[in-house]
């Protein structure tokens, strides 16, 4: 699985579901998302991508709205 | 009686306020925590022979250092050491809630879990086996209903139980693998002999894993070389052999823990793939639909907040004006007593002009918080981002920014839901400009003395709209300016739908309305009675009045006054503006309250006591000023400088008096600058 390539968040579509790979991001920001769930590894299904503006994701039973510019950090499989 | 202190600990959206109003009922108390502007709540309670305090901590994720929620959530149990913590759990959404959870055992507190929400958790199919979990997690496990009431009696007996137990010695606990328990117990062990007063109040396993997490907070206290350099180490010994932040590791090493005690006690029966939050969520947040909805709902806020608002606000009228003839009705008929004009003319006209919006606002805020409780305030955050992007602000700025039309003092504290202190500082400069609920008695009164019915309404839109354009044109100029910097990325959570409940609606409500009554016993009050002196005083003598009739001497006394003088003294700066001496001094009151601007015109033209449905007062500006002139009244009270009210509230949330005088003076030169302009051009068109 490892050999399948990176990707950004930004660019997963609608009804698509992702593996968190890895943050690209300072501290704060990736222990926020952590805390919220963002773990390695973790399930991500994409809600809603329309560009531009935020995106809705789905992890651990709750939804969220994370700015374009964060889901650009999120790197996925 | 023995006394129990309880903290709330809850993620946000957990349901946390809920069972905290369950619990204090209406006995709150709101404050601060000392230094921060974070809201803490109080309230307390009896309960089978303990009196009961409880603290509503702020609603976090985590526990770390990095959000001034998480570390006053922390400091406070660490400091205050609560007798209890509980912790409530969205138990529909039971393993990202839990991870608070496992931080709090860390911590070593007396711990009682909340499983809220359970008749959701139930309706998706999850069955708890509740015992399970709680030897598993060595903790007592109420579930609740905190909408709805139920598990009340459950969660005190079990908040009693705790308090009353001995300090447990915990036999589960997270661990946290092989690698990072070695560096662990390196840790632990210097720390038991170094600094072994920190271990004491911390706990040295706690201590030891904050400092692998490299909490600043934490790290900062320890100042043994020793320690520090072992810490280095480790962390630099675990990137290399995990190749991600030691932080990471144990954060998913929790949540590890987590799956594992929930794997084993919570059973999903049915696969629900789609709740009917989702199925809401298609058509609320879709690309085509979601803005017209979002609109909508707005009109219908607005709608709600003034048409059941005008009679009840009639009803306040009559209610100060029956106030202010029981108080003059002490006093002899025509009595020149200077307390009974401090009374009527001063208190009860100067705080009551302010609270006749009360119905209003009240409205206005019950919206916002059926709105809020309800969910969708987070998608209108959402809706809203793309468009506040382009400005540099987020989503999430609009939420003040709504509660500003109807009085800024609630909207600038509600801004302490952004993150970012550029973001907050943009949203606060340009709150003012959203027409408070304060501004719309001089709209009802300039409006309908110089323009002709069919243009009432485009009117009042106008200037509305004005507001909103120059925030929009303000905000963009500060993060290009002052406030620059990248747009910080951010993520929310969009909560499930719920209905609200009356309760906790109405709590809500209450608690921004709260903040708007004592500006106007407070601040206004004092400031009423400022400007009524200042209107009053100097006295002029017996002889110079002589033969004037009673309303002639108002004018003549007015003119004479304090405010008549400085009012004169402006006209030469506020002439260019279409402005004279009367409209002067009226404005200098509108710095008390903007709606002290319609009482004063009425003085200054001798018509005594008058409100916006004057028609004598009407009558008189109509032959006095041009259309033109009233419009500019309008743009210059919408401008320019917010309420003192609004100054104190600005420097409290900024802790600044600098950013707070910014505002004042900045709004007031863009008002006069703008105001300027209109009236130099018009007058060359007209």
């Amino acid at each position: 699985m490892r050999n399948k390539p990176l990707r950004s968040l930004s660019t997963v579509r609608a009804g698509e579901t992702v593996k968190l790979a890895r943050i690209n991001a300072g501290q704060g920001l990736k222990s926020r998302l952590t805390a919220m769930g963002l773990v390695p590894d973790v399930e991500i299904t994409v809600v809603s991508n329309n560009h531009p503006g935020p995106l809705v994701i789905s992890v651990k039973d709750s939804k969220m709205m994370l700015g374009r510019g964060m889901a650009h950090k999120i790197m996925v499989i | 009686m023995k006394k129990i202190t309880v903290a709330l600990a809850g993620n946000p959206n957990s349901g946390k306020t809920t069972i905290f109003n369950m619990l204090t009922g209406a006995h709150q108390h709101v404050g601060n925590y000392p230094g921060v502007t974070v809201e803490k709540k109080e309230g307390s309670f009896k309960y089978a022979g303990y009196e009961i305090a409880a603290v509503d901590l702020p609603g976090t994720y985590s526990l770390t250092a990095y959000s001034m929620e998480e570390l006053v959530a922390r400091t406070f149990i660490i400091d205050e050491q609560p007798d209890v913590v509980v912790d409530i759990v969205d138990a529909s959404n039971i393993e990202r809630n839990l991870y608070l959870a496992t931080q709090l055992i860390e911590m070593d507190v007396p711990l009682v879990l909340a499983f809220n929400m359970s008749d959701i958790a139930k309706q998706r199919g999850l069955h708890f086996d509740i015992e399970q979990l709680s030897s598993l997690l060595e903790v007592k496990i109420v579930p609740t209903v905190g909408s709805k009431g139920k598990g009340k009696t459950e969660l005190l007996n079990a908040i009693i139980e705790t308090a009353r137990q001995e300090k447990i010695e915990r036999t589960h606990k997270v661990n946290y693998g092989e690698e990072i328990e070695t560096e662990l117990a390196k840790i632990e062990a210097l720390l038991a002999s170094e600094e072994p007063q920190l271990s004491k109040r911390y706990g040295s396993r706690w201590l030891a894993i904050k400092l692998l997490e490299q909490d600043s907070d934490i790290t900062k206290k320890i100042h043994n070389k020793e320690i520090l350099e072992t810490v280095i180490t480790s962390i630099e010994h675990l990137r290399t052999i995990f190749g991600d932040e030691p932080e990471i590791i144990i954060a998913d090493r929790r949540y590890g823990f987590i799956s594992g005690a929930c794997e084993e006690s919570i059973k999903s029966s049915v696969e629900l793939r789609h709740t009917n939050s989702d199925i809401a969520d298609r058509v609320i947040l879709n690309r085509v639909l979601g803005l017209p909805i979002f609109l909508l709902l707005m009109y219908l806020v607005f709608k709600l907040t003034f048409w059941v608002g005008d009679p009840l606000m009639g009803w306040t009228e009559n209610f100060f004006g029956w106030a202010a003839d029981t108080v003059a009705g002490f006093w002899s008929a025509g009595s020149e007593s200077w307390l009974k004009s401090l009374l009527v003319d001063g208190v009860i006209g100067g705080v009551g002009g302010v609270l006749v919006f009360l119905p209003n606002i009240l409205l206005l805020f019950l919206a916002i918080a059926i709105l809020e409780d309800s969910g969708y305030m987070a998608r209108a955050a959402f809706i809203m981002d793309r468009i506040m992007h382009k400005i540099g602000l987020h989503g999430k700025s609009f939420i003040p920014m709504l509660i500003g039309f109807g009085c800024s003092i609630p909207a600038i504290m509600a801004t302490r839901v952004l993150e970012n202190r550029r973001n907050r500082l943009t949203t606060i400069m340009v709150i003012p400009l959203m027409s408070c609920g304060a501004r719309l008695p001089i709209y009802a009164l300039i409006i309908p003395a110089f323009f002709a019915p069919r243009w009432h309404g485009l009117m009042l839109w106008l200037i509305y709209m004005i507001g909103i354009a120059l925030a929009i044109i303000c905000a963009k100029l500060l993060r290009l300016t002052l406030f620059r910097g990248e747009t910080t990325p951010f993520v929310m959570e969009l909560p499930p739908y719920r209905i609200p409940t009356i309760k906790g609606t109405f709590i809500h409500m209450w608690e921004r309305a709260w903040l708007y009554i004592k500006k106007a016993g407070t601040i206004i009050l004092v400031i009423s009675i400022i400007l009524w002196a200042a209107t009053s005083y100097p006295k002029l003598s017996e002889e110079s009045l002589a033969g004037l009739g009673q309303e002639q001497v108002q004018e003549a006394e007015l003119a004479h006054s304090v405010a008549g003088r400085v009012g004169r003294a402006l006209e030469p700066v506020i002439r260019p503006l279409g402005f004279d001496w009367r409209i002067g001094t009226a404005l200098i009151g509108a710095l008390g309250a903007k709606e002290v601007f319609v009482a004063q015109m009425g003085i200054m033209y001798s018509l005594g006591e008058v409100d916006e449905e004057s028609k004598a007062l009407r009558a008189e500006l109509q032959a006095r000023y041009s259309p033109l002139v009233g419009f500019c009244i309008m743009l210059f009270c919408l401008i320019s400088a917010p309420c003192i009210a609004t100054l104190a509230i600005c420097r409290r949330e900024t802790n600044s008096w600098g950013w707070a005088l910014f505002q004042f003076f900045g709004l007031t030169a863009l008002a006069y600058m703008l105001t300027f302009i209109v009236y130099q051009i018009g007058s060359l068109i007209m």
